[in-house]
């Protein structure tokens, strides 16, 4: 097999008031089924590493975790070279019961940006009520930035993990680096 | 003239002179002036010419109301027409140049209209441009557009840049005016977030120019105070420069940033659009001064009364050194006051009223030594281009001179309205206030959210409260009241502050100047400025049946114009109400619509321009085809290589080659974009056989079957392979512009009728790289690369299998949308490019060639094969399309299949898909329908089909096509006439829809 090569390679930009870098692949498996099932939650501790996250949260650590996306579907996230141990392991946890687990890995583009200003750059791109008060902790959301769905988190106070599909990387990179563009500080929170 | 004085001025720093052009004439400002200010500094009264009659004109307001003084400003990247000379602040280099005149603004040959105006009444173009038909487009049409337009639309690219920004709050406050920033305070102390929005480049609004205190304090002094304590609050949050542009549903507000309009040479964004989602929301937003009605009206020179006491305090710019006031209320009183304090003539003060006694103001006016003239009023001004003296009347009478007074400037008040729109935005309504003629919010009927409760609140002037006191007290209270029911605790000991009140007589209603103005003085009575509106216009349209304000407003164009009527509104409808013998509240209001002021194009755009304009969606292998001569296709948001040009090769002639290689070596085609929909669970077969119009749940594992998809009303939707990957799991191909539309289908049947059966869905569309390697050749390049045996045993034609290629961990399906031996091979996305490189190494001497999406529509046509978006078009039905064999009889049910038994479907006369083959060997037309005997109802000729797709086929060196034909398939043999749009009639034979390999044995070696 090849090297995994992201969408972007990796690319980066600190021209602005926050930096962007495309980071990745990272592994993710969908998981959809009954998240109160006694035995999908075990399996989906044990593929993420983390505990299972409450609505509307994930529990990251590192480069795994797991996040809520729907009251039926946990995104797992785990090293790209991971991946299909991980799922082959879910999935083999999950035999017996109905529920779907699939690679997506490859389908996504990940983002981390950085820097005092991340909070109003992520408010200019996604209808989030990005206070400081309002979005905090573990929170995760699924939003839209500009024109494309995509979903994050703030993994700490300075930077925030950004995750779209990976046809639109490109889309998203240029959106981030035009959202920071110098000069364009709102100072909202401040 | 008109002149800066030696001393006030409030808001300028003169020690920063700045210079800018008008017209191309040097001139000179201060910083802190309003391009408004400055010109009229330098004695430029004359700003503009008005839209129909040319008519010469200058400012009359000082605000977002101003409905004159418009100007082209800026050049080439920067240039915007129909700039407010009120609201747009100087800054060094500034360009303006006034609009709508030829040759030039001070000798305009258009001013001929105002000469004509006795023959271009209301309803002038409806009237004259009816008849002759003929001349609609060539003579009609031509003329007004060319006399039509104010400024000159943009010719380059705009320079600058726009974003949004999405902000939240408890309490948005529109106006950062006294009543705006005491509900700010009121708010802010609850500890709500608050978000307050004033428009212009200071706080205060006008409370500082007219003076008083509150507190016993200075207003001024008070305003400093309130801000003070506001900054001290973080959860308060101030913007200068950001207007409310509109409310609408759910507390949603627009607001209009404007960052480096004053700057241009600033970095960052020039407008940035504030999406607020607010709790509540307070509009503070004060109230506008309306003109009076008396002939000469628009005459340079005459001006509202407030905004010359705004031109005077805020910048010590004198319009004129001769001023007489006209009024109906005490307020205007003030400017004479202030002028007569700055050193000024005030002549005489025309007051419409007779007062029984002197109030406070009319007292000091007199103690000043200005003769006031009660119950009189301005039969004419007299002037060209500037305003040169009045004659006097009774304003009882229909207006017999009395008396001539010379005078360089008018100052008039007819009262104020308090400005309602954003109140009005969302369904607000208004009450009549016959105290103050003016209409005013109906705190009874707010506009309503979702839980049947008001979310918007006016303060202030807003609110229909004029005098300072009682400003600052419903501010207070609208704040108070506003936290009680968002659930906010205030502090207890907080009370309003308290404003001196003076003693006001009552202003009177004047909605004509004098009462009885004859036919000759309404004619040159304007109420719409910019659309040079007049009385006569009105009452005219009354007159002919125009009895509904919108209808009348529509006739005669009233408050059409960029100002939206802001000054012309109620003196319209109050002269409608007159025309009517109707009372004004009967009459009503037209609707107030967003955005309260003009908003650039570019802020509601935002950042969604250049690269950024769309999403564009790239395959992994997006950069390869690119720098191998990719000519591109939008499918969806995709792009995708429509051919791929080699050197100086046309792009049909690289579309040839493509599809000759693809039948004799071998082809290789980026298939990502093409949805994959994994479907699993007990219930997934049972799913897709009402999904699918064929039976998908006896598909074997390891198998591979077609389907199409229709919708509930019978229609075509999709159509694609399916893989049965174990035994409750199935991955379902969509068309690439299907993919998320099929998914969005599958979950909302699944959630919403279907709900308890147990069925999960993924989309991986992008998952994967799916590359199609199609050819003689295919087998032999897969064989090189090793892993997995790919032969015919193993791996027949409709099958498909997991395992490794070079490598590479992927799936192979056999499938072929060309006819030839094909298989289509699916990677992890990250792993795409490697495996297309590899394919094109191996290939290298097999005759391996990219090819693109024309030659796979070429090659599927030559099949027979169906185009989703080509062959159907949302009213093509499978059996259309000689597709039943596709359709599963034994299945109770399947989406469509009631509404495809429905009469009109069932129907023999559809017309059905057929092959095209022309006479000549030429390829047919796209989209040509063929002609029959006879016409139809519009004189038509009637027509028997149509063409759906069309093709040269290389490898059969004649022109193909399929089309929809009535009684197509009993017709073979027939030849068709086809007109083509470029004179052309096309033959065409009707034949079998398969033109190449009928068996299909190439695809199944």
């Amino acid at each position: 097999m090849s090297d995994p090569v992201s969408a972007l390679k990796n690319i980066f930009d600190d021209t602005g008031l926050v930096r962007v870098s495309e980071i990745g692949p990272i592994g993710m498996v969908t998981l959809r089924g009954d998240l109160s099932d006694k035995v999908l939650g075990k399996a989906a501790v044990a593929a993420g590493g983390v505990n299972l996250p409450e609505q509307g949260q994930c529990n990251t650590e590192g480069s795994q975790g797991i996040a809520w996306m729907s009251s039926d579907e946990l995104l797992i996230m785990c090293p790209y070279a991971d991946v299909h141990a991980r799922l082959a392991d879910l999935q083999e946890k999950l035999a017996g019961s109905h529920a779907l687990a699939v690679n997506v890995s490859d389908a996504r583009a990940v983002f981390d940006i950085t820097g005092d200003h991340l909070r109003e750059v992520i408010a200019k791109l996604a209808p989030v009520d990005m206070h400081p008060d309002q979005f905090n902790g573990t929170m995760f959301r699924r939003t839209r930035f500009a024109q494309v769905p995509a979903a994050f988190w703030m993994p700490d106070g300075r930077s925030a993990r950004i995750v779209c599909f990976r046809s639109v990387a490109q889309y998203m990179f240029d959106l981030l680096k035009d959202a920071a563009m110098p000069g364009s500080e709102v100072r909202h929170y401040a | 003239m008109s002149t800066r004085l030696a001393t006030g001025g409030r808001l300028l720093n003169t020690a920063k002179p700045l210079n800018f052009t008008f017209n191309g004439k040097q001139l000179r400002g201060y910083e802190g002036d309003t391009l408004a200010s400055a010109l009229l500094a330098n004695d430029q009264m004359l700003m503009g010419r008005s839209f129909k009659y040319h008519r010469p004109r200058g400012v009359v307001a000082a605000g977002p109301e101003e409905p004159n003084a418009l100007v082209n400003l800026g050049s080439e990247g920067r240039f915007e027409p129909n700039q407010r000379v009120t609201t747009t602040e100087l800054f060094d280099g500034l360009e303006a140049a006034s609009q709508n005149h030829w040759p030039s603004l001070e000798f305009d040959v258009g001013a001929i209209n105002t000469h004509l105006s006795r023959f271009l009444p209301a309803g002038f173009y409806y009237k004259m441009f009816m008849y002759p038909r003929s001349f609609w487009k060539h003579v009609y049409e031509p003329f007004i557009r060319h006399s039509a337009g104010l400024g000159k639309a943009p010719k380059a690219r705009d320079a600058d840049t726009y974003e949004h920004f999405h902000a939240f709050c408890d309490v948005l406050i529109v106006g950062g005016g006294v009543a705006g920033l005491e509900a700010a305070r009121t708010a802010g102390r609850s500890g709500a977030r608050v978000l307050l929005l004033e428009q212009t480049n200071h706080f205060g609004g006008r409370a500082p120019v007219d003076g008083g205190t509150v507190d016993g304090k200075p207003v001024d002094k008070f305003v400093e105070e309130i801000l003070a304590e506001l900054s001290e609050m973080e959860n308060v949050q101030l913007r200068l420069r950001t207007m409310g542009a509109g409310v609408y549903d759910h507390g949603y507000v627009l607001g209009y940033e404007q960052l480096t309009d004053h700057v241009p040479e600033n970095a960052g964004p020039r407008h940035r659009l504030w999406r607020i989602r607010a709790g509540h929301v307070i509009t503070a937003t004060g109230a506008i001064e309306r003109p009076l009605s008396f002939a000469g009206n628009d005459i340079p020179g005459v001006m509202l009364a407030g905004a010359m006491r705004d031109y005077l305090v805020n910048f010590g710019v004198s319009v004129g050194d001769r001023t007489v006031l006209v009024t109906n209320n005490d307020n205007a009183y003030l400017t004479a006051i202030a002028l007569k304090h700055a050193g000024l003539d005030v002549p005489a003060i025309l007051d419409a009223r007779v007062l029984p006694q002197d109030s406070e103001l009319v007292a000091q006016a007199r103690a000043l030594g200005i003769r006031i003239l009660m119950g009189h009023a301005i039969s004419a001004v007299k002037g060209g281009k500037r305003v040169t003296g009045i004659a006097i009347c009774s304003q009882a009478g229909e207006g017999a001179v009395l008396e001539e007074i010379a005078c360089d400037a008018v100052a008039m008040s007819g009262g104020w309205s308090p400005v309602v729109h954003l109140w009005s935005h969302c369904g607000g309504k208004l009450r009549w206030d016959s105290k103050r003629a003016c209409f005013s919010p109906d705190v009874d009927n707010p506009p309503k959210g979702a839980d049947g409760v008001g979310f918007v609140t006016t303060a202030g002037a807003a609110s229909g409260m004029f005098p300072l006191d009682d400003v600052l007290h419903d501010a207070h209270a609208a704040a108070d009241g506003v936290m009680t029911t968002l659930g906010f605790k205030l502090p207890r000991d907080i009370s309003p502050p308290n404003a001196a009140r003076r003693e006001e007589a009552p202003m009177a209603p004047v909605w004509m100047m004098p009462h009885g103005a004859g036919a000759k003085l309404r004619e040159k009575t304007w109420l719409d400025y910019q659309n040079d509106v007049k009385v006569s216009d009105v009452r005219l349209a009354a007159q002919e049946g125009f009895v509904s304000v919108e209808h009348a407003k529509r006739y005669t164009t009233l408050g059409m114009a960029t100002d939206q009527g802001k000054l012309s509104n109620i003196n319209g409808l109050a002269t409608l109400a007159g025309a009517l013998d109707a009372e004004i509240p009967t009459v009503g209001t037209t609707t107030f619509r967003p955005p309260y002021h003009p908003i650039s194009m570019g802020a509601i755009g935002g950042g969604a321009r250049g690269a950024t304009f769309q999403p564009l969606r790239r395959t992994p292998m997006h950069d390869w085809h690119d720098a191998n001569g990719a000519i591109w296709e939008p499918v969806g948001q995709w792009r995708r290589t429509y051919a791929y040009t080699r050197g100086l090769e046309s792009t049909h002639d690289a579309v040839m080659r493509e599809v000759k290689n693809v039948r004799e070596n071998l082809g290789l085609l980026d298939a990502s974009t093409l949805g994959k929909i994994i479907v699993k669970g007990p219930d997934a077969g049972r799913f897709l056989d009402m999904l699918y119009t064929n039976m998908m749940s006896t598909l074997k594992p390891g198998k591979c079957r077609y389907g199409l998809m229709c919708n509930e009303n019978g229609f075509l939707i999709d159509d694609g392979v399916v893989a049965r990957i174990d035994e409750d799991t199935w991955l379902c191909h969509t068309t690439t512009g299907g993919a998320e539309s099929i998914h969005a289908h599958m979950e909302e049947w699944l959630q919403t009728e279907w709900w308890d059966w147990q069925v999960y869905v993924a989309n991986v569309t992008e998952q994967y790289a799916q590359i199609a390697v199609v050819g003689p050749n295919a087998r032999q390049a897969l064989e090189r690369l090793g892993g997995m045996d790919v032969s015919k045993e193993t791996l027949g034609f409709m099958d498909w299998a997991d395992g490794t290629l070079g490598g590479f961990n992927c799936r192979v399906y056999r499938i072929s949308f060309s006819g030839e031996l094909s298989y289509e091979i699916a990677v992890d996305a990250s792993h795409g490019q490697a495996l297309w490189d590899a394919l094109m190494a191996v290939g290298a001497d097999l005759g391996v060639m990219p090819y693109g999406t024309e030659a796979l529509h070429i090659l599927r046509a030559e099949k027979g094969f169906i185009m989703i978006g080509d062959e159907s078009d949302g009213t093509v039905i499978p059996q259309d399309l000689g597709l039943s064999w596709a359709i599963s009889k034994k299945k109770d049910d399947y989406l469509g299949k009631r509404a495809q038994a429905r009469s009109h479907m069932a129907d023999p006369e559809r017309w059905q898909l057929v092959g095209l083959e022309t006479t000549d060997g030429s390829t047919l037309p796209d989209g040509a329908y063929a002609v029959g005997e006879g016409t139809n109802d519009n004189g038509q000729r009637n027509t028997v089909g149509r063409v759906t797709s069309t093709y040269h086929s290389p490898n059969l060196g004649k022109g193909i096509a399929m089309g929809l034909v009535h009684h197509g398939p009993d017709r073979m043999g027939e030849v068709l006439s086809f007109p083509g749009v470029d004179g052309k009639v096309y033959e065409a034979r009707i034949v079998d829809p398969v033109f190449y390999d009928k068996d299909g044995e190439k695809q199944n070696v």
